[in-house]
């Protein structure tokens, strides 16, 4: 890898290039700590499965997931990820404020999903479901707020970089920084999906 | 994935469509509907249903891969695509193994 981005630095591009192909290096850096993210969420979903049944006479999984605000929560996250790909698709087009537009349109998405995640928390902690209860419960707020984490990090990294674009515009770093951004967006949806399927489908059925 | 390799130029290869993008967001909104729907009404035996909701979730896993984060393009693809393909097979061993162990190999449960 470093071999050919030095041939390329060396023999086919000039200097701007070469900036070029450091850009394209960090963008893969990025990859590979989102795979390394994989195996996080590896492996608390593995706890949780493990531990899914050990309720210690509290609440089930059945009896605590409200369904309703979960398909809220991912459709919503569904189309933030679908709107991070458009904001993409408008940088490519060299529309800065459709760019930013969404973006803003991505946050608030994100936001609102964050919303009900915590209200969701906050209703199941006042039932007396909290961290403390169980194997299962200990899986379940781990897992889902590893996510939840992951998603509010998110949030500011976006004011950030839509803080950056309007200062600096569309160049090739803003460029990357949208890119990256936009990758870890779809793999928190991509998350999400499976603990949609695997913590709250499964718990209900 | 990987598309600031396709800036010399022209801007437009490469980096998806809208086109694209609407088939995967509709892909992925029918692939979300699917498992809530045979979830929420009962409507497929135990194993039937983790069976068809996993799928979906893996389809759904791919279907953002290919539309949305375009893992094929871009001058480090192959790269990226190793990448993938370790990551899984570790996640395959951590959650296999420890599903199989803990729930089917331990004496005292």
């Amino acid at each position: 890898m470093a071999k050919s981005v030095a041939h390329h630095q060396a023999d086919q591009h000039g200097h701007d290039h070469g900036h070029h192909d450091l850009e394209s290096l960090k963008t893969l850096g990025f990859w590979i700590f989102l795979m390394t993210d994989v195996i996080i969420f590896g492996c608390l979903f593995a706890v949780y499965v493990v531990l899914r049944e050990n309720t210690a006479g509290g609440p089930t999984a059945e009896e605590l997931f409200k369904m309703p605000g979960v398909i809220a929560e991912t459709f919503i996250l569904l189309t933030s990820s679908f709107t991070s790909g458009l904001a993409v698709l408008a940088m490519h087009k060299g529309k800065l404020n459709q760019l930013i537009g969404w973006l803003a349109v991505t946050f608030v998405l994100g936001a609102a999903f964050i919303y009900l995640e915590v209200a969701e928390f906050i209703e199941m902690v006042n039932e007396g479901a909290t961290i403390a209860t169980s194997g299962f419960l200990s899986g379940f707020f781990t897992l889902v707020g590893t996510h939840g984490l992951h998603v509010s990090i998110g949030l500011v990294w976006m004011i950030g970089l839509i803080l950056q674009l309007r200062k600096r515009g569309i160049t090739n770093v803003t460029k990357r920084k949208v890119e990256v951004l936009s990758l870890y967006w779809h793999f928190l949806d991509v998350v999400w999906i499976f603990v949609l399927t695997v913590v709250y489908l499964m718990g209900v059925m | 994935m990987g598309q600031p390799t396709h800036g010399h130029g022209g801007h437009e290869g490469g980096h998806g469509s809208l086109k694209s993008y609407v088939i995967g967001f509709i892909l992925s909104i029918v692939l979300t509907i699917i498992p809530l729907v045979v979830v929420m009404n009962d409507m497929m035996s135990k194993t039937g249903t983790i069976t068809l909701i996993l799928i979906m979730a893996v389809l759904q896993f791919v279907v953002q891969l290919w539309f949305f984060m375009h893992l094929k393009e871009g001058e480090n693809a192959k790269w990226n695509i190793s990448a993938l393909l370790f990551a899984a097979l570790i996640l395959i061993l951590v959650v296999a193994g420890s599903i199989w162990i803990m729930e089917y190999n331990m004496v005292a449960h």
